[in-house]
């Protein structure tokens, strides 16, 4: 057997997890900045005015990426449930609930800019149209991990129950993907496809991109400081706990 | 560059209220979603900081 690089369940444990994520979360955080600062630049002073929607259509800059923000979470978070059904290991319930509330978040902000953009261009904030229904069902499922994790006292059973909601739950991500080709739906078709040409300027995708980008490392900085308080509420009284720097008076 | 002016910026040609709404809720969103989180492990130190202070004083 040859020795692995890195011994990828040395970091499994949550005495081990805790300092690195106070190492990591900086770095995700000041990407998050940069990013958000290269996108808005582009998203208000280069991208052009539309030649269909004129000024409005900005709220791409922000509605895509918290949309597939709040898909790609959810599927993070199925991702956690499952390794923590398959091997038991405490932590993925913990990461699963850090990604939770902001995954919830970028849901919720998907469906605001989503009526901000649909009132003035279809003339309604809401319609029930698959694409925007599916959206909702996802928020209601993340509100769902929330709640029933939070419902129950046992740390373990409650990730377990989580674990269950997540992976039954992730059918509805790619529902939300394919909403708009499989109904006839009022919200327009994917902008970015793997397969074909995007159908917008290059600077319009740019921008689009670094938001994404942005959000994405928001998302990793803010969960990984959150996982810390949920490391500390769940380990309180381990004995590494209490040698922490920080618990020293 | 897409603007004459500062006020042309801001009136987003008529659509305003639905791109500031937009953009002005997402920042502040994420704002205090990074607050809450902080006080969160502010609060959570805080605690365990009393108790094991309460658990050394009550060994000693």
């Amino acid at each position: 057997m040859s020795q692995p690089l890195i011994n990828w369940f040395k970091f499994a444990s949550p005495a081990s997890f805790y300092p690195l994520a106070g190492k990591l979360w900086p770095w995700f955080a000041a990407l998050a900045t940069a990013f958000a600062a290269a996108g808005l630049w582009i998203s208000f002073f280069v991208a052009p005015t539309d030649f269909q929607q004129g000024e409005g259509y900005r709220i791409i800059f922000i509605h895509v990426p918290a949309s597939w923000m709040s898909m790609f979470i959810y599927c993070v978070m199925a991702f956690w449930s499952a390794i923590g059904i398959g091997f038991n290991t405490r932590l993925s319930g913990m990461m699963s609930s850090a990604l939770a509330p902001t995954g919830a978040l970028f849901a919720f902000l998907s469906l605001w800019t989503g009526a901000l953009w649909g009132k003035p261009m279809w003339g309604a904030w809401w319609v029930w149209d698959a694409r925007l229904t599916s959206e909702l069902i996802l928020l209601f499922l993340y509100l769902g991990y929330i709640a029933l994790t939070a419902a129950i006292d046992d740390p373990r059973r409650a990730d377990k129950a989580g674990a269950i909601v997540s992976l039954v739950g992730v059918i509805n991500v790619p529902i939300i993907y394919f909403s708009v080709k499989w109904w006839n739906t009022l919200h327009q078709g994917a902008s970015v496809s793997m397969t074909k040409a995007p159908t917008m300027a290059a600077t319009m995708l740019w921008g689009m991109l670094l938001m994404a980008l942005a959000f994405w490392m928001y998302s990793i900085a803010v969960a990984l400081y959150r996982v810390r308080a949920i490391i500390l509420e769940r380990e309180r009284h381990a004995t590494w706990v209490a040698e922490l720097p920080e618990m020293q008076r | 560059m897409n603007w004459g002016s500062a006020s042309e910026f801001f009136a987003m040609g008529g659509y305003g209220f639905y791109v500031w709404g937009s953009f002005g809720v997402t920042a502040a969103a994420l704002l205090i979603e990074t607050l809450l989180v902080r006080k969160r492990l502010g609060d959570t130190r805080r605690l365990l900081r009393r108790e094991l202070a309460a658990d050394r004083e009550s060994q000693d």
